[in-house]
């Protein structure tokens, strides 16, 4: 590493809040959920100690946190918010305000589940109810990952021909309250390294008015969609660009997705966020025992890198896709993505990809822990060339392994 | 201000918009954004304003201007006003630079969807102006009843039937709702009298702070009465005790004007097609609880004004 960064002991929330801190936004809207307030109380202090320059607005729900994002971003400000479950849903609507104006809002969310029944642990449904609002979704496995992805998504939220909102997820409680090593790099090297934000048009630039947020009927709505979906396509070459950049500083890589002893595996865990970590514990452990085993861990869920996927997943014979969200009536999320990916590379002749089995897995919704043994049962049923294409059910009462 | 002035003020809003011929709220507009000097960036709530002045690729603001949803206008200035703090902290306004922030919206968007947006940025105490255009229904979306629809009004999810004569509940009370905020600055006021309105405007402008202003907006539509009588009605529904013309600054009530006798409230609501069904015999004693209504609200002000 390039810079000596310092070792901290710290919870994925307090990580986030790090990096807040050392971005230093414009304007920050602060609204409490669980597990996501750990992040806006750890910043609130900062900005109580003097250690930021940012206005903090406390506004009265989610949904005005967002819409302050929406005004504070049009108005030539670096803005940040940060959700989970319920906040994110009622943000819904205003997510899609700001990706279709093209404001570059980051806004860390602590995923958990969604009401009903209410509960307050970590699953996947939220950001997947929300993704395709039109924003960048990078999800992370750890603390130190949603550290480095802040910072990396301020640059790829500004870029120009980006100019999109980004989520940075990381699991609810297990990552957000779990303690680990942190490292965080110098303040001057984060601040340096995200710039300045220098808006093109902005509301505060009173000289030169511009009308944010217009009427468009079937004349132009259509194609103001069209340069949205064109924008979110072109970040991913732009995230892989950024993410070199960002290397330098950390020595770590940021590729669209993590590989884990892939390449010669012939059955292959494809999972999102904290659960990577564990798998690649159970990796070790069968790869020892002489079993190709591998992880394909998705960091970029949106845009999704389909092609890229396709060919990391050609010739492997066992491809189990875990999901931590229910998709009711329908593939669950990740899985229905991955299933995509491989259709569309052999529909169009890519012949170096021969679809594996697949199989999908639902886990750990509303908190249910998953174990090592679980995700070992996962790889074996896959190694026994003897499952059926029904989804599976992790730890859930009365499914048998 | 007098007539001569405000009109010769340079204009931010541009003709050529697509609101009906007689509408309201463009004169409202006008007149308060003529209101300052100073630089204005204007947030707008999702309704008719905001549909008909930015029909892209045209828009009729001159002025920094966004409309972000329906029920989120004052959120949205707030997240712009809070900019303007931060960034001319970081240096990147200029210092002595003064912007004014408006945020516009109707009564959909103020009275009913945006009454938790607008307590909320009234509470935090940011330096905007509220400005709602009371046209006492969801014109935008076909005429249907809102909390601000008065009493009586037939409106499309409201309407006089056989069994139900329009809106059974009374109009909301969005000044006294408004004024328990204890913000610095609240008044009412009607498009038929510019002098007032902007002069009223012009302190809500100038007050640090959160100030709200509630105009008044007759819609020919809604309403169901003559394009030409816009004023007219504004000007009947003041002189009926209907929309009495007061403020409340810092608290300190002030009537700004007293008609030295009232018209019937029978006389406001004639030429209007939304309250037709009253005047059929039987419903007659709806139309004497509407003036008994007037009546008190009237008295209750006049005694807080005193």
């Amino acid at each position: 590493m390039t810079n000596s960064p310092k070792t901290k002991a710290l919870t994925g929330a307090q990580a986030v809040a790090q990096a807040m801190r050392q971005i230093n936004p414009d304007v920050v809207s602060v609204f409490p959920i669980t597990p996501q307030t750990a992040i806006m109380m750890q910043f609130s202090q900062f900005h109580a100690d003097g250690l930021v320059e940012t206005e903090l607005v406390r506004v009265e729900s989610e949904h005005s946190a967002m819409s302050c994002c929406v005004g504070a971003s049009a108005a030539g400000a670096r803005a940040m918010t940060a959700t989970a479950s319920a906040g994110l849903a009622l943000m819904w609507e205003i997510l899609g305000v700001a990706s279709g104006l093209r404001l570059p809002i980051i806004m860390p969310v602590v995923n958990r589940a969604l009401s009903a029944p209410i509960n307050i642990h970590g699953d996947h449904s939220d950001a997947m109810g929300a993704r395709d609002q039109g924003w960048i979704q990078i999800f992370c496995e750890n603390g130190q990952e949603a550290y480095e992805n802040t910072m990396l998504a301020v640059k790829l939220a500004e870029h120009k021909d980006v100019m999109l909102p980004v989520m940075v997820c990381q699991d609810g409680f297990i990552t957000s309250h779990g303690v680990q090593n942190v490292n965080l790099f110098e303040d001057k090297v984060v601040k340096k390294f995200v710039g300045d934000y220098e808006p093109k048009k902005w509301l505060l630039n009173t000289d030169d008015p511009v009308t944010y947020g217009p009427l468009q009927l079937q004349d132009y709505y259509f194609e103001t969609q069209k340069q949205r979906a064109d924008a979110m396509l072109a970040s991913k070459k732009i995230y892989l660009e950024i993410g070199k950049e960002l290397s330098k500083i950390t020595g770590s890589n940021y590729p669209l997705f993590e590989e884990y002893k892939l390449k010669d595996a012939e059955a292959v865990i494809v999972v999102m966020s904290s659960t990577a970590g564990n798998t690649k514990v159970v990796i070790d452990k069968m790869r020892a025992e002489g079993k190709k085993v591998g992880l394909l861990k998705p960091k970029l869920f949106r845009p999704f890198p389909y092609t890229e996927i396709a060919k990391a997943l050609a010739n492997k014979k066992y491809v189990a896709v875990l999901d931590r969200s229910e998709n009711y009536g329908a593939n669950a999320p990740l899985f229905g993505e991955i299933k995509n990916a491989l259709f569309d590379s052999v529909v169009c002749g890519d012949k170096d990809v021969c679809v594996p089995k697949l199989k999908s897995y639902i886990f750990g919704l509303g908190g249910r822990n998953i174990f090592e043994s679980d995700i070992e049962d996962v790889f074996d049923v896959l190694l026994s060339d003897n499952f059926d294409n029904k989804v599976g059910y992790i730890g859930l009462r009365g499914e048998e392994k | 201000m007098n007539y001569k002035e405000l009109v010769n003020k340079p204009q931010k809003f541009a003709p050529g918009h697509r609101s009906c011929a007689g509408c309201g709220f463009p004169p409202i507009v006008r007149t308060v954004l003529a209101s300052t000097d100073d630089p204005i960036v204007a947030a707008c709530a999702t309704g008719c304003l905001e549909v008909t002045s930015t029909i892209y690729p045209f828009t009729s603001w001159g002025i920094p201007f966004i409309h972000n949803a329906f029920e989120n206008s004052a959120a949205t200035i707030s997240g712009v006003e809070a900019a303007y703090n931060a960034l001319k902290r970081k240096g990147r306004i200029p210092k002595n630079k003064k912007i004014k922030f408006v945020a516009f919206g109707g009564d959909g968007g103020t009275y009913d969807i945006g009454l938790q947006s607008l307590s909320g940025a009234l509470e935090r105490g940011h330096d905007f102006t509220y400005i709602l255009y009371d046209n006492e229904a969801y014109m935008n979306t076909g005429i249907q009843r809102s909390s601000s629809t008065p009493f009586g009004a037939s409106t499309t999810t409201a309407p006089a039937g056989k069994v139900h004569q329009g809106k059974e509940e009374w109009k909301k009370d969005i000044m006294q709702i408004v004024t328990a905020h204890h913000i610095p600055y609240v008044a009412q006021a009607s498009v038929h009298n510019p002098i007032d309105l902007s002069m009223k405007a012009e302190k809500a402008l100038n007050t640090p702070g959160p100030a709200f202003l509630v105009v008044l907006q007759p819609c020919t539509l809604g309403w169901r009465y003559h394009p030409s009588m816009t004023i007219d009605m504004a000007k009947m529904a003041v002189e009926s005790n209907f929309w009495p013309l007061y403020e409340v600054e810092n608290g300190k009530y002030k009537l700004n004007y007293k008609p030295s006798k009232a018209i019937p409230i029978v006389d406001y609501l004639k030429p209007q097609g939304r309250f037709k069904h009253l005047f059929k015999p039987e419903n007659k004693h709806l139309l004497d609880e509407m003036q008994k209504k007037v009546n008190e609200r009237w008295d209750e002000l006049v005694k807080k004004c005193e």
